[in-house]
């Protein structure tokens, strides 16, 4: 059967044909997934090179111990795990991720990282180039604690529920969500000194 | 009444439309009365819609999973 024959196989089956070795099955499960796996290892590693190293990786191990893949969780989740553990490891091996010891005013409360409001345009990345705007987001993102940047990764970019998030980094529900805050929190601080309305500043609103 | 401190607490719940009822009547009271909240409510929701974006995979990129892909299942292969 070729791939594009098992596009619309149920996950459950192409797993089950990819643990007998059926390799076709396991690249349609690749296809379902490789965008995403990439799109992760891209924000969490900050490093394309690196990026691409974790999609080899997460893929080849999946196949490799696809036997341990109990099933009871999503095929997906399972995936999105290896692909984060492989991420952050690479980021621990290169040692060069300079935000770590930025981030230890992270253990007071939230309100601590509301500092600047001033209210935004409708669409404040229409004044921006994509390029331009995809530094800026970039340069925002990488500026968090890896686990913030994860949890923010899965939960707002890959859409990933609560449960899922914390199942695949291995945090309590509450640890997910005290870390979306503070990563969604912090992010917005750190835009808004690119995306407030021109002329606008916090006195306006005191 | 709700402090700012208090809504600052929900905001994640609130964005993401996981509060119903009377926590969420509260919540939209605060925001229509605070200014300050309700700029944090609405460029945080923008921070989140920003980020969303699909960067779809480099061809090459793929085109090189699937040939490291290939030389694993070619190993593993049954007799």
């Amino acid at each position: 059967m070729t791939v594009s024959g098992l596009a619309g196989s149920d996950e459950t089956t192409l797993v089950a044909q990819a643990r007998q070795s059926d390799a076709t099955a396991f690249s349609e499960l690749v296809r379902r997934y490789e965008n995403k796996i990439f799109r992760l290892a891209l924000h969490i590693t900050q490093n394309r090179e690196d990026a691409e190293d974790v999609l080899q990786e997460t893929f080849l191990k999946a196949y490799e111990h696809l036997d341990q893949f109990q099933g009871n969780s999503k095929f997906y989740t399972w995936i999105v795990r290896i692909g984060v553990n492989q991420a952050l490891m690479k980021l621990r091996r290169r040692k060069t991720d300079k935000t770590v010891s930025m981030d230890e005013q992270f253990d007071t409360g939230e309100d601590t990282l509301v500092r600047e409001i001033a209210a935004w345009d409708e669409d404040p990345e229409e004044r921006f180039s994509r390029d331009e705007l995809g530094r800026i987001l970039d340069a925002a993102i990488q500026g968090l604690e890896p686990l913030y940047r994860s949890v923010f990764v899965l939960r707002d970019i890959e859409d990933l529920s609560t449960e899922e998030t914390a199942q695949a980094l291995d945090l309590s529900i509450p640890a997910v969500k005290s870390r979306l805050l503070r990563a969604r929190l912090q992010l917005r601080e750190k835009l808004t000194r690119h995306f407030k309305r021109k002329g606008d500043n916090a006195f306006a609103y005191l | 009444m709700l402090t700012c401190k208090d809504f600052l607490r929900e905001l994640s719940d609130y964005l993401d439309e996981n509060l119903g009822g009377e926590a969420r009547t509260q919540l939209e009271q605060h925001i229509a009365a605070c200014p300050n909240c309700w700029v944090i409510a609405d460029t945080t929701k923008k921070t989140i819609r920003v980020y969303k974006g699909t960067y779809p995979i480099p061809p090459e990129v793929e085109a090189r999973l699937m040939q490291a892909l290939e030389r694993k299942t070619a190993a593993k292969e049954p007799k």
